[in-house]
């Protein structure tokens, strides 16, 4: 989808954050991107070698962590883990899902010198 | 070198989030019901706002955000109902963020305005994952676009409080069952709201402008 636009958040906010650490290089950025927030690996990290080019980020290896869809059965209480979009409930097989995990779309930590 | 790792746990969108929560506050202080309306091109999103406008013009004062990658086509045929109407014009980028609104709102006198529409880019992915600073999502449907589509794009109907099943009238020449429009839609979001529409027939329009009406009453 926006994987270009979600890079150079990416790009921003780390780059923001390096000097109250005294970092000069960042080797990686650990993302956490839930299998249901439609974000692409592939492409987010190609657009991320490409925004992060002559940056204090080139070189910069993005690792990602991919969150499953976890829900939550409003009607019965069972919490599930789910393949794809949560459908209905696998256990009273009604719609009333809450979703626990799954969407999210986090920077969780990144390592340098 | 001593290497350090930092934690940090912060949304990707964050800067998106906040600028939203500015918009969603401003809208508050000037008393304006903002909802993001969002479809596939060639849903019917102009259509619906003009006949929206035309229909309502006695009882609420409807401004206009239009978002497209390029042309004022939309924003022209807006203007044409004498509501105030900006057009945003994203150059290729797939979805209205927050800051693109945040820009745009200087250049309306909003005091006198009830309801904001904002016209998202036609596109059934992105706009879902942008918050806007709206009330709520508005999704458009039309019935040639088939009746595959809940279960492929689940993102919108998930984040959609009222979807609008728009060109009803063309039922007797496309093979879609609004049936299965309607219970997939309800499998992926149970509180959906659902309205059958034509803009050309004006079926099912009463039903949403009542619902518009009572939006205003919150």
């Amino acid at each position: 989808m926006h994987e270009l636009s979600i890079a150079q958040s990416i790009i921003e906010i780390v780059t923001q954050d390096m000097p109250k650490h005294n970092l000069t290089k960042v080797d990686t950025i650990t993302l956490r991107i839930g299998e249901i927030t439609q974000v692409m690996p592939d492409a987010l990290l190609f657009g991320f070698e490409c925004l992060s080019k002559d940056t204090s980020l080139d070189g910069t290896k993005l690792i990602i962590e991919t969150v499953p869809v976890k829900g939550h059965c409003k009607t019965c209480g069972q919490d599930f883990v789910f393949e794809d979009w949560p459908y209905g409930c696998p256990e009273c097989g009604q719609a009333d899902i809450q979703i626990i995990s799954g969407r999210e779309l986090e920077i969780v930590e990144f390592e340098g010198s | 070198m001593i290497e350090i790792k930092i934690s940090l746990v912060k949304n990707v969108l964050e800067a998106n989030e906040r600028i939203a929560a500015q918009n969603r506050q401003f809208f508050a202080d000037k008393g304006v019901m903002a909802i993001n309306m969002m479809s596939a091109p060639g849903a019917g999103k102009t259509t619906l706002i003009e006949d929206t406008i035309r229909s309502l013009k006695n009882e609420l004062n409807i401004a206009v955000i239009e978002g497209d990658i390029q042309s004022t086509y939309d924003a022209e045929a807006i203007s044409a109902t004498g509501a105030q109407v900006v057009q945003i014009n994203t150059g290729g980028a797939c979805h209205l963020d927050a800051n693109m609104i945040n820009e745009t709102l200087s250049q309306f006198d909003l005091n006198l305005v009830d309801l904001l529409i904002i016209e998202n880019v036609g596109n059934l992915v992105c706009p879902a994952e942008f918050n806007l600073g709206e009330y709520c999502k508005v999704m458009l449907l039309s019935i040639s676009e088939g009746d595959d589509k809940p279960l492929k794009y689940p993102v919108m109907f998930h984040e959609a409080s009222v979807l609008l099943i728009n060109k009803i009238d063309l039922l007797p020449y496309v093979d879609c069952s609004i049936e299965k429009i309607r219970q997939e839609s309800l499998k992926i979001n149970p509180d959906l709201t659902i309205f059958e529409i034509s803009c050309k027939t004006r079926q099912g329009l009463n039903d949403w402008h009542d619902w518009l009406k009572a939006l205003l009453l919150k």
